[in-house]
């Protein structure tokens, strides 16, 4: 699937999440924040980074480390992105839905 | 003489002590495992126990009499392990060196990680049914609970065998309708995830059971706290949830003994090759069932399946050959619905539970993904495999180590989609 970002075509699973992480730029983010209604502030970006970071380090993110990461604390993180914010920042983050073990 | 220990005498060490019993003799190995319980507890009856299905003689035994009698049990609680040192330190501070150290020590429930929840109203109004105490105390609640809200709510995850809480709340609707009560209990499951399940295909099939049977799902649920006071649950986004009842399964986390060897995750998991169930870190560890860190269901099947594999893998690390690199996430799991009928699933790491037959394509007996009466026997029947073929390490006829495809109705896209995404 694909969706149309700034006149550019963007690969995304049936989710919306990306498939290509090399397609992520920053209005990439800002369209995909948009759309979750919430509007990017500095703190924001902290946190999508660090997320970022995560992924490439091949980290299994979840609640708890973000928790325990010292970059934010689970209250402000709901705050930041509220419902389900370990999706919706891993989204906007360009990285992949993370995956719960079973 | 050589060492080769195994920490650990439940479903999974147990398994391991009774599969290499037959392969390392001695005078040339020793084998030995430790741990410090009496009790050997067949720990999918906790599900049972809670609705008087199960009582606690059928799901409690010894730990000696499934233990072979050339291996070396020691009941003692074990300090910490160094593995730079090849060596376990046990409580008492006597040394015992390894060349081959096999993890096998669980995990267990960690209530004290969510704020609240071993408060006033822990084993009072809120239980769990993770633990053998657990389950007992909250057998005796519900032979004379009156009725009203029921709260069956996952803390985080990964926990041990994730589809016994959905067993839970469908074993709830039955129990209650027998008693003629059904009207006066409000059902709500509670979950972390975004659905019923992780994997789609089951998911859907799970939803429309819930649905069926009057039970109510709240998913993206994240706990912060348990409020004795009010009888609620408080999610991080501010959801409130009251219960009469709230039946809990807390965090789920490895052995303290992980924490205090350094050789855990945060969640005291050890890090372990998925694949050849090897430590991450050191060459002579190795690591099987729930102790592990691995991405595959944390549950007797699974450890079962990486037993066989472990097993050749050890021989091989022996011999100085290089490991198999085979296990791939295998689990199988029945999952009781209630009413006499059961689900099963079949997956692994890259094949999400699809519709189908098994163990024999086309054929069955068994349904997968379907409610069915023959799983439900299937289910009850595991009990006497497991006491009488599964620790003692008896190959289960029919039943692959790794997954069969065949017999699956996947569909073809997705199948092709996720085997790619692996490869990458």
């Amino acid at each position: 699937m694909e969706t149309i970002i700034n006149g550019f075509s963007i690969a995304v699973n049936e989710e919306g999440y990306l498939t290509d992480f090399s397609q992520w730029n920053e209005e990439v983010a800002e369209k995909l924040a948009t759309e979750a209604s919430i509007e990017l502030t500095p703190r924001h970006w902290e946190v999508l980074k660090y997320l970022q970071e995560e992924h490439m380090k091949q980290a299994a993110l979840s609640i708890r480390r973000i928790g325990k990461s010292g970059v934010v604390d689970i209250k402000e993180f709901y705050q930041l992105f509220p419902n389900a914010p370990l999706k919706t920042a891993s989204k906007i983050s360009g990285i992949p839905k993370p995956a719960s073990c079973i | 003489m050589k060492n080769l220990v195994i920490l650990g005498a439940g479903t999974a060490g147990t398994m391991m002590a009774n599969h290499l019993n037959h392969h390392l003799k001695q005078p040339e190995w020793q084998i030995t495992i430790i741990d410090e319980r009496e009790a050997h507890h067949y720990q999918p009856g906790y599900l049972f126990l809670p609705f008087d299905i199960y009582s606690p003689e059928d799901i409690v035994k010894t730990i000696e009499e499934f233990i072979p009698k050339d291996v070396e049990l020691i009941k003692n609680k074990i300090n910490r392990i160094l593995p730079t040192e090849n060596k376990i330190e046990l409580a008492g501070g006597k040394e015992l060196p390894y060349d081959i150290l096999i993890i096998a020590t669980g995990a267990k429930i960690a209530p004290e990680e969510t704020e609240g929840m071993k408060g006033s109203e822990w084993q009072k109004s809120v239980f769990d049914f993770y633990s053998f105490e657990g389950s007992l105390a909250l057998r005796n609640k519900l032979r004379e609970w009156e009725g009203g809200k029921l709260v069956v709510h996952i803390t985080e995850m990964p926990i041990k065998c994730p589809v016994a809480p959905l067993e839970f709340a469908f074993l709830a609707d039955s129990f209650f309708k027998h008693k003629n009560m059904r009207d006066k209990v409000e059902i709500t499951y509670v979950t972390p995830l975004s659905g019923a399940f992780t994997k789609p295909k089951a998911t859907q099939a799970l939803e429309h059971l819930l649905e069926e049977k009057n039970i109510h799902i709240e998913s993206d649920f994240a706990i912060e706290r348990v409020d004795n006071e009010n009888k609620e649950i408080v999610d991080y986004g501010g959801k409130v949830i009251p219960f009469d009842l709230l039946v809990t399964v807390p965090t789920n986390k490895g052995d303290e003994l992980l924490e205090r060897s350094g050789m855990g995750d945060d969640l005291n998991y050890v890090p372990t090759h998925k694949a050849t169930l090897q430590s991450k870190e050191y060459n002579n560890v190795f690591v099987l069932g729930d102790a592990s860190n691995l991405p595959a269901s944390k549950a007797g099947s699974v450890a079962h399946f990486e037993a066989e594999i472990l097993t050749e893998n050890i021989l091989r690390f022996i011999h100085g050959e290089p490991l198999k690199e085979e296990f791939d996430g295998h689990a199988n799991c029945f999952i009781e619905t209630g009413n006499s009928k059961a689900l099963l699933i079949d997956f692994n790491y890259t094949h999400e539970p699809v519709e189908g037959s098994f163990p024999f394509p086309g054929l069955g007996p068994l349904r997968l993904l379907k409610e069915s009466r023959m799983n439900h026997m299937g289910k009850l029947a595991f009990r006497w495999i497991y006491w009488n073929m599964l620790l003692k390490g008896t190959h289960i006829p029919f039943v692959s180590a790794t997954m069969s495809e065949s017999g699956k109705h996947y569909d073809k896209k997705t199948t092709n989609q996720s085997t790619i995404i692996n490869q990458l």
